[in-house]
């Protein structure tokens, strides 16, 4: 012990408590919905003037879940191109959790139904996490943990939303549907995650009780106390503890729901905006809530070089933050291949107008 | 039989997974799984098969009356689709209209929604199919 203090290792392992090194990304998979409905079409029925809303969210368009999707079959399809793309037995999964703030069941675990559907039962621990849009994100930080301390071989960390927005609120023209999964390892990995840092505070901008259909918001806000001080604080916190700054990292992900958040933190953050763009689907399908981060890190991942590095925060209302600094390695290229990438599922829509898009998120009672 | 919860619960592996059962005797495939090959009888040894999913449309049709259950979703296709592995299947074609099936149309399997048990029952899960291109 004495040796060790003296020569600085012990202390050295201790300042990585936050830094958990070796784990990473052994494979990913997303899964976006074919239907979007364009913001012009839902602002036309509200009496809005749509390209204004088109301009001041940054969004112009936003997936839909088909009448036969939800939380718990997008997660499935997210997790078997993860399983595909990172060549693993899923019977090596020990532990598979499920973040979203619309799993179809408030009590029987998604978890489960995807475990089912991969083939990865009986032998694996599974849960569901809810966190508004950061329940995936510190699903792969729950992962990382048991993956570094051998409880499991590989875990794998899903964000499945079919998300909902009231009638003509401004959520309606951003809340969408999509799902993220990553297969979290030791070994062959495509990713080294190098370490993560999060930022929690009670803050009240965002939420829904038990029998609500729609959630609350508090506007404005949702800005400055909410979105912007826990993304600001815990990218901040990482680049403070890992000792890098906005110019060592080659791209960003930041939360996404609309298009204009993440290039306003990134100008706080002194990061140049252009780094966001592999990563910034909002504009295309929406906010994906527990999705938007991991389904912007699995685009940003699809075009990124061996030795490039990531850095992605995610955020979550009520409200916190998880931040991951990330390198690429050479294991991406092998993979490239195995893996259906996401610009195939945002190319591919159909657009709905307004009436079809009420009967497929069941808003009319009668449905 | 939707609203049965063990009736639902036993079909799950062959719902979500595609298992269904193979003879090592006379290497034939079913789906869904059959207890005794009804070819070798009491010389059969079943056992469990998982298959790809991947397939094509043996024929298929245009569903505008459909059962109690499945109204909203009105007029959808219904196909039977033929497994690489052999076995014929019915299942929904989804994320297309009519015009763009056909008869032999490479298709995969998808993991959706087939129905609800009314707002406070289950949801049941499995498979239908999408074009492959």
């Amino acid at each position: 012990m004495a040796k060790l203090l003296k020569s600085g290792k012990l202390g050295e392992r201790a300042t990585r408590k936050v830094i958990l090194m070796a784990v990473g990304i052994v494979g990913y998979g997303g899964y976006v919905p074919r239907y979007r409905i364009k913001v012009e079409d839902i602002a036309r029925i509200w009496g809005e003037e749509g390209y204004r809303i088109k301009e001041s969210l940054g969004v112009s368009e936003k997936s839909v879940p088909d009448l036969d999707e939800d939380a718990a079959t997008m997660a499935v399809e997210s997790a078997r191109n993860a399983v595909r793309h990172a060549g693993i037995s899923p019977q090596s999964i020990g532990a598979l959790f499920v973040g979203s703030e619309s799993h179809p069941y408030a009590v029987k675990p998604t978890a489960t139904i995807v475990a089912e559907a991969l083939g990865a039962t009986p032998n694996l621990t599974a849960a569901d996490l809810e966190f508004a849009c950061k329940a995936g994100t510190t699903a792969i930080q729950c992962c990382m943990g048991m993956v570094s301390s051998d409880m499991i071989e590989h875990g794998l960390a899903i964000g499945s939303d079919t998300s909902q927005g009231r009638p003509s609120d401004t959520l309606e023209y951003t809340a969408s549907a999509g799902a993220g999964a990553f297969i979290i390892g030791k070994e062959n990995l495509v990713a080294e995650i190098l370490g993560t840092y999060s930022y929690t505070t009670d803050t009240p901008d965002f939420w829904r009780r038990p029998s609500a259909d729609f959630p609350s918001h508090g506007g404005r806000f949702t800005g400055e106390p909410a979105y912007f001080k826990h993304v600001v604080n815990a990218t901040k916190g990482l680049m403070e503890r890992m000792k890098f700054g906005p110019k060592d990292v080659d791209y960003v992900v930041f939360h996404q729901p609309n298009g204009k958040f993440p290039k306003e933190a990134a100008k706080i953050l002194g990061i140049d905006v252009k780094k966001l763009e592999p990563g910034l689907l909002t504009p295309m399908i929406g906010n994906t809530y527990s999705a938007a981060s991991m389904l912007g890190l699995a685009a940003t991942l699809d075009v990124a070089k061996p030795g490039q590095h990531i850095l992605m925060t995610s955020f979550g209302s009520g409200a916190g933050s998880d931040s991951f600094l990330i390198k690429v390695t050479d294991g991406i290229e092998k993979k490239r291949s195995r893996s259906v990438p996401l610009s195939t599922y945002i190319n591919k829509r159909e657009h709905l107008d307004y009436g079809q898009y009420v009967k497929f998120r069941k808003k009319l009672k009668s449905l | 039989m939707m609203n049965s919860s063990p009736s639902s619960w036993r079909r799950i592996p062959e719902r979500y997974c595609l298992i269904g059962t193979s003879c090592e005797t006379c290497k034939a495939n079913y789906f869904p799984p059959r207890l005794i090959c009804p070819k070798c009888r009491r010389k059969g040894k079943m056992v469990d098969k998982q298959y790809s999913g991947i397939g094509k449309v043996y024929s298929y049709s245009l569903v505008n009356v459909p059962p109690s259950g499945f109204e909203i979703e009105a007029p959808y296709v219904l196909a039977l689709i033929e497994l690489e592995e052999g076995p014929h299947l019915t299942a929904q074609v989804v994320d297309c209209e009519e015009k763009d099936v056909s008869i032999g149309a490479p298709v995969r399997m998808v993991f959706r929604k087939i129905q609800e048990s009314g707002p406070h029952g289950l949801i049941h899960y499995g498979f239908k199919f999408v074009l492959s291109k």
